[in-house]
C-alpha cells in the first residue's frame, strides 16, 4: 500500500474537513453513558447478560443509517486482532478498556467514523460523536438525535432525581462528557499553561493529555472537559466550557503574536530546527517526534511554513503512534525498529507535501 | 551497591524503616524486596477510582455523631436485591453495581455525589423520551408556575390569566395521563 492510501484509510474523513477555529481547536467530542434498566452494569453482569445487550445492537442497530451517517457497522472486541485494536484506541474510536473486554466488548462505528457506541465498557452504553474543530453544539444536537434513536429500543436506566445512572457517581445525572482538543503551543513557551490548568480546575473543568486520564500533554496537544455532570443541564454544560474555550484561543493568539513581535527570530529559529529534524532524522522517538510536530504546525499557522498542508499535526500525531507504525509495517516492532519505522514515515509524509 | 539480602544483585529499592523509634537503612534489589513483601505489583495502578473510594470511606471518620455511626453500621450490611453488590463493596470499589443500587443506597448518596459534583445532588438535564414519562409535562408545570409568579409580581395580569389557563390544562393532562399509567 503507499503511503497516501495508507494515510487516506488511517485519517478520519471528518478529521480533514476544514472548521471554525481549527487553528486552535483540532476536534469537539461529545460522549454520553447510557444502561440498560434491565440488566445490571457491565462491572458486574455475566457474559450471558452482555450477550443480550450486544443482541440488541446486532438485532436493531447494526447496518442501520441514522442522518447522513451511512451503515453503522458493529465491530466486535472479539473479531479483532490485537494491532487492530490497538489502531482503534489510536484513533480515538475505542477506549483501551473496552478493548481490554474481549468476550462482550463492541462499538458501532459509522463510516465516515465520527459516531462510535461503545458497547460494554464501564457502562453498557457509550455514545461518542466527533465535530472537527470548535463545534460542541453541533456535536451535542448529534448525539443527542443518536440517544433518542437508541432510545426507541432500550429501556435506560434512569431516575427522576437523579438522571441517568451510570456505573460511576462521576458520571451520573446527564452522563455527558463535552470535550475539545486544542493545540496550545504559545501557551506553553511563554509558560502560561502551568497557572491557566490550576484556573481552569477551579471552574469545574479537567485538563488532560491527547490520550485521555492521566496521559501526558505530548505535542502541546490538551483536552478539556467538564467534571460535574450532575445538578446541571446538558445545554449548561457545554455553554460553560465553551466559554473558558473561547478565553484559551483569545490567550493563544495573543501569545503567539506577541512572541512573532518580541521574539519572532528565536521562534522561526525554532520552527524551523524541528522541520530540520522531522525531515532528516532516521531515528526519531514518539516524544521528539510530537513536540518537533508541535512546532511545525504553529509554524504552518503562523505562515512561516508554506506548501505544508495543515492537518499535518492531526495526522502525523496518529499515524506515528505504535499501533499503526505496526500495521503500516505490517509486522509487530519492537520499540527500536518503531523509532526507525516512524522516521522513515515522516520524512516519507514531508516528501509527499514537496511532490 | 549490591542488595543487603542476596547480595548478589545491584540493590535498587532504597527506603528508611523505623519501627519503634529504631532507624535502619535497606538496600534491596526488586526481587528480594518483593520476596520480603515491601512492594506490591498488584496495587500500583493508583487511579481515581481509589481516590473516590477513598472519599467514600471517609464517611466512616470518627466525627460523626451517634445517629450517623448507626447509619453507616446499617450500611455495611446493606445490600443490593437486584445485583447482589453491598455498600461496603460499592465504598471499595467506587461503581455503583446495577440501577437499583441508587436506591438500595440513597441515603448515603448525596454526601458523596455533593463532593464529585460542587454541591449538586439533582439531574436537571435531558429527560429519556419514553421511559421519562411524564417527567416532561411536570417539568413543564414547574416552569408555567415560575413564569405565572413572574407574572403576577409585574402586575402583569391579562398574561397571567393566559398562564393560569395554560396551567390547568398541563394539571389536567398529567392527571389523566397518571389514571392511564395506574
Amino acid at each position: 500500500m503507499s503511503l497516501q492510501q495508507f494515510i487516506n484509510e488511517a485519517i478520519s474523513p471528518w478529521l480533514k474537513e476544514e472548521a471554525e477555529d481549527n487553528d486552535i481547536v483540532l476536534s469537539s467530542r461529545i460522549r454520553l453513558a447510557r444502561n440498560f434498566k434491565e440488566y445490571p452494569f457491565p462491572i458486574v453482569a455475566d457474559e450471558k447478560t452482555l450477550e443480550k445487550v450486544l443482541d440488541v445492537f446486532a438485532d436493531h442497530f447494526a447496518e442501520h443509517s441514522l442522518g447522513k451517517n451511512a451503515n453503522l457497522e458493529l465491530v466486535r472486541m472479539s473479531q479483532l486482532e490485537p494491532i487492530e485494536k490497538r489502531v482503534l484506541v489510536e484513533k480515538h474510536l475505542i477506549s483501551p478498556s473496552l478493548a481490554e473486554n474481549q468476550k462482550t466488548g463492541a462499538a458501532l462505528i459509522s463510516e465516515d467514523e465520527q459516531v462510535s457506541v461503545m458497547i460494554n465498557e464501564e457502562d453498557h452504553i457509550r455514545i461518542q460523536l466527533y465535530q472537527p474543530g470548535f463545534q460542541l453544539e453541533g456535536a451535542l444536537d448529534y448525539a443527542s438525535k443518536l440517544d433518542d434513536w437508541l432510545e426507541e429500543k432500550i429501556s435506560y436506566a434512569f431516575d427522576e432525581n437523579r438522571g441517568y445512572l451510570t456505573s460511576c457517581p462521576t458520571n451520573v445525572g446527564t452522563g455527558m462528557r463535552a470535550s475539545v482538543m486544542m493545540h496550545l503551543p504559545a501557551l506553553v513557551i511563554t509558560q502560561q499553561m502551568n497557572q491557566i490548568i490550576p484556573a481552569i480546575n477551579q471552574l469545574g473543568l479537567v485538563v488532560r493529555g491527547i490520550y485521555g486520564e492521566g496521559s501526558e500533554a505530548l505535542g502541546n496537544l490538551f483536552q478539556i472537559s467538564n467534571q460535574i455532570t450532575l445538578g446541571k443541564s446538558e445545554e449548561d454544560i457545554v455553554e460553560d466550557l465553551k466559554s473558558v474555550v473561547k478565553q484559551l484561543i483569545e490567550q493563544e493568539r495573543n501569545a503567539r503574536q506577541r512572541l512573532m513581535k518580541n521574539s519572532a527570530i528565536q521562534l522561526e529559529d525554532k520552527i524551523f530546527r524541528s522541520y530540520g529534524i522531522l525531515a532528516n532524522s532516521r531515528i526519531i522517538q514518539s516524544k521528539e517526534a510530537s513536540k518537533c510536530l508541535s512546532d511545525v504546525r504553529l509554524g504552518i499557522d503562523l505562515g512561516l511554513i508554506q506548501n505544508v498542508s495543515k492537518t499535518i499535526l492531526n495526522e502525523l500525531m496518529i499515524l506515528t503512534q505504535p499501533g499503526f507504525l505496526q500495521q503500516y509495517a505490517k509486522k509487530g516492532l519492537t520499540p527500536e525498529e518503531r523509532d526507525v519505522k516512524r522516521a522513515t514515515l515522516i520524512r516519507e509524509r514531508l516528501n509527499l507535501e514537496q511532490e | 551497591m549490591e542488595c543487603q539480602e542476596c547480595k548478589k544483585r545491584p540493590a535498587t529499592v532504597h527506603f528508611t524503616q523505623v519501627v519503634n523509634g529504631d532507624k535502619k537503612e535497606m538496600h534491596l534489589c526488586e526481587y528480594c524486596a518483593q520476596e520480603m513483601g515491601y512492594m506490591d505489583y498488584h496495587d500500583h495502578n493508583f487511579s481515581f477510582h481509589h481516590l473516590l473510594s477513598g472519599l467514600f470511606n471517609f464517611d466512616s471518620g470518627a466525627s460523626l455523631s451517634g445517629n450517623q455511626k448507626e447509619a453507616f453500621h446499617n450500611a455495611s450490611v446493606t445490600k443490593c436485591e437486584k445485583c447482589g453488590m453491598t455498600y461496603q463493596e460499592f465504598t471499595r470499589v467506587g461503581k455503583f453495581g446495577c440501577e437499583n443500587c441508587y436506591k438500595t443506597f440513597d441515603q448515603h448518596l448525596n454526601p458523596i455525589f455533593r463532593r464529585v459534583h460542587s454541591g449538586n445532588t439533582k439531574h436537571d438535564g435531558k429527560i429519556p423520551k419514553r421511559v421519562g414519562g411524564n417527567l416532561h409535562l411536570k417539568r413543564n408545570l414547574q416552569q408555567y408556575r415560575l413564569q405565572l409568579q413572574n407574572l403576577i409580581e409585574k402586575e402583569e395580569f391579562e398574561e397571567a390569566a393566559k398562564m393560569r389557563d395554560q396551567i390547568r390544562e398541563l394539571e389536567k393532562k398529567l392527571s389523566n395521563a397518571e389514571d392511564g399509567e395506574s
